[in-house]
């Protein structure tokens, strides 16, 4: 089922009587979701992901915009009439029932046509909890389990009504990191198996890259970019989009633009075409240094971190705005690690300059 | 020189093994003591606690000359286990069979203590008012715990400050509200008692007319109760709501399936305080119904005992008493760990 949204809004009022004390919480917010697809919601924490996620699952009403699942608008659909699976970041499972029940609770709730028999009812409570492999927990209670488990059996809970829409919240937060690893893998397989629309709210964006389809970053209410995770991360629509994703960061500078040519602090860097003359930042992919003896980005060498294949070279400018500079060379270019400096040339397409005042991606062609 | 050296470590060995066993002694003997202390006083507690139900058996198995002597026995001279026949058999039923003299005592005539109305009275009023008391607490908890709505705040402030008030001052003015004899209370619930005069001419719904309103109404709503179950069902997670809502269930059907069982402890607590106070209670019943048919056991066992000399016959009393006490004292026995949590949370009600 493809899932819509268009326009939608959320405000809420302020708690005093003064005006203008209003949290717009999602604002203007339009996506068109495609049936079967995995979609990442991605932000910052306040960023309004998890309001999104209200609103399509009905809990929370929006303040405009509307919501259409397939071509139905459900916008004024309550919760309970949606036929959506949610899986909560604490993953809220009833604690006095056992696993079995706890699975089978929005079945026992379906009225009219939908109803089923106790039996049909067990056979898909153990449908849903082969697909996430806790069938043999069936008669424990939620306390008796880990939290990966119990993130399973919520999400086979999520699951058995067979939903138009499955929609997970930070599923993946309470989790360690060897688990978390493995569970988004899961959720992924699960997904792919049931071929069911799945939105997820997460503030990790490597998360959010590995596993999505596409993703949607957010900041402030307001989306900021929409695309497949690579395309994201190969051309950010602005600097916080630029900033939010990738490990290791992406390194910013302070620039300037002088008759087409790109300038790090006083270091010509690149050659940028017809970008007018102003101050830009610049922002570099850790992968976008290839050392150089007659490079233009002159830094001063720190120290060199070995991983294997490659290493990780930190350094200083004063033109940067992190503290660092780093970046990730490849082991065949051999560096000297007792130099003081080191000389760098950047590839075009992994510097991307932004507008100084409005952070905006300025494009440019290389010549 | 190295045997030595091992004869020294080996020396050591023994005088810090000493000084352990030294240390973990002298620590058993305060332990002893300090076992010794806890017990005598919770002896002696237990002592002044059971005292008085001492007495009262002791009491009901004396004959009357016995119990006015001016110095009490400790243990009866004769025990009169009559004192219990007494009022457990009803004289017609003794006379008929020929026990008189025998089982039930010469004087049990005198007797108009009826216990299986009392009982029976009790058992109604306790029942009736308990059942529909815990499902009022129960849904005023859940929409003060759970559902929005204008003035919920100032409603439950209010609730609460109704609590400032102590209870024996609003009694004259209850008693004003519901008993007067062209009140609300006389008219409604008489005339629900006769709705199906089509049966007859006599005909009276058992058990409802005023006086038994009278007794369960106007306690029906516990504001102390309602502010327990709230603060019991304000823990459960919000999240747990919601994910009920998303599952399909309804407010009504969530408050069922998964706050009642949550917050059962406490429900339970609940349900036997209220049951314990319907059994107890004295002043109320005595003020609305204090005739044959609707007398409670509590005034039962105060007004069945004096002659028109205003003599009271204490042993029979006591004897009733004691068979009175045994359904609370089962209650506690049975279902003491709940009522030890209600107390505790509560703090003072008991």
């Amino acid at each position: 089922m493809k899932v819509v949204l268009q326009n939608l809004t959320k405000i809420f009022p302020s708690r005093s009587k003064k005006a203008g004390e209003e949290v717009i919480a999602v604002n203007d917010f339009t996506l068109e979701i495609p049936d079967g697809k995995l979609i990442g919601l991605l932000g910052p924490s306040g960023c309004g992901k998890s309001t999104t996620l209200y609103m399509i699952s009905g809990l929370q009403k929006p303040s405009g915009g509307k919501i259409f699942f397939g071509d139905d608008d459900v916008t004024d659909l309550s919760a309970e009439n949606r036929g959506i699976g949610l899986v909560f970041q604490n993953y809220a499972l009833y604690p006095h029932m056992t696993v079995k029940q706890n699975i089978m609770f929005p079945l026992q709730n379906l009225k009219g046509a939908d109803k089923l028999t106790k039996e049909e009812m067990i056979d898909r409570a153990y449908y849903a909890a082969k697909l996430v492999q806790i069938d043999n927990l069936m008669e424990r209670k939620p306390s008796e389990l880990s939290g990966g488990q119990q993130q399973r059996v919520a999400i086979a809970r999520a699951l058995v009504k067979m939903p138009k829409v499955l929609l997970l919240d930070e599923p993946l937060s309470n989790l360690d990191a060897r688990l978390r690893l493995q569970t988004r893998e899961e959720i992924r397989r699960i997904q792919k198996e049931t071929g069911i629309t799945t939105i997820f709210v997460t503030h990790d964006q490597e998360e959010a890259m590995s596993i999505s389809d596409m993703i949607v970053v957010m900041k402030l209410g307001v989306v900021q970019q929409t695309g497949k995770p690579q395309e994201i991360y190969d051309n950010p629509t602005n600097l916080f989009v630029a900033k939010f994703l990738g490990t290791p960061p992406i390194n910013v500078f302070n620039g300037k633009v002088e008759n087409g040519t790109l300038y790090i602090g006083n270091d010509a860097v690149l050659n940028v075409g017809d970008v007018a003359d102003q101050d830009v930042w610049v922002g570099v992919r850790p992968e976008g240094f290839t050392p150089d003896e007659n490079g233009g980005l002159v830094c001063n060498l720190n120290n060199i971190e070995v991983m294997g294949r490659d290493v990780s070279v930190v350094s200083t400018h004063e033109a940067s705005v992190n503290p660092i500079v780093r970046s990730i060379i490849n082991t065949d270019n051999k560096i000297d690690g007792s130099s003081e400096t080191i000389k760098y040339t950047l590839k075009p397409h992994k510097v991307f300059i932004f507008n100084k005042e409005t952070e905006e991606r300025i494009y440019f062609e290389v010549k | 020189m190295k045997k030595k050296n091992v004869n020294s470590t080996s020396a050591l060995k023994v005088m810090e093994e000493r000084d352990i066993n030294k240390v973990s002694s002298s620590q058993k003997v305060a332990k002893v003591f300090g076992q010794i202390g806890v017990y005598a006083f919770l002896g002696i507690m237990a002592l002044i606690v059971l005292f008085p139900f001492y007495f009262m058996i002791i009491s009901s198995l004396k004959s009357l000359e016995e119990y006015r002597l001016a110095v009490p026995t400790l243990i009866p001279q004769a025990w009169k286990f009559q004192n219990y026949t007494d009022i457990l058999i009803p004289y017609e039923w003794a006379e008929a069979n020929g026990w008189v003299g025998t089982v039930v005592s010469y004087d049990a005539v005198n007797n108009n203590f009826d216990l299986f109305t009392l009982f029976r009275n009790t058992m109604f009023v306790g029942i009736v008012s308990t059942i529909f008391s815990v499902v009022i607490t129960v849904l005023s908890a859940f929409a003060f715990a759970r559902l929005e709505f204008k003035g919920k705040n100032v409603l439950f402030a209010a609730l609460l400050g109704t609590m400032m008030i102590p209870g024996e001052l609003f009694t004259i003015t209850n008693y004003a509200t519901v008993m007067t004899k062209d009140g609300w209370f006389p008219n409604f619930f008489n005339g629900l008692g006769n709705m199906f005069g089509a049966f007859g001419p006599d005909f009276q719904l058992p058990m409802v007319d005023s006086s038994y309103a009278a007794l369960i109404i106007p306690f029906l709503v516990s504001v102390f109760y309602i502010y327990l179950l709230r603060q019991n069902f304000l823990q459960i997670p919000n999240e747990l709501y919601l994910a009920a809502k998303v599952d399909g269930t309804s407010d009504i059907k969530y408050l069922w399936k998964v706050m009642i069982p949550l917050a059962l402890p406490t429900i339970i607590s609940i349900t036997i305080l209220k049951m314990m106070g319907a059994w107890n209670s004295y002043m109320w019943p005595r003020l609305v119904a204090n005739d044959e048919a609707h007398r409670l056991i509590t005034n039962g066992l105060r007004n069945a005992f004096s002659d028109v000399s205003g003599n009271t016959d204490y042993p029979r009393q006591m004897a009733a008493v004691a068979l009175v006490s045994i359904p609370l004292f089962l209650v506690f026995i049975f279902l003491r760990k709940y009522i030890m949590k209600g107390v505790s949370r509560s703090g003072i009600k008991g």
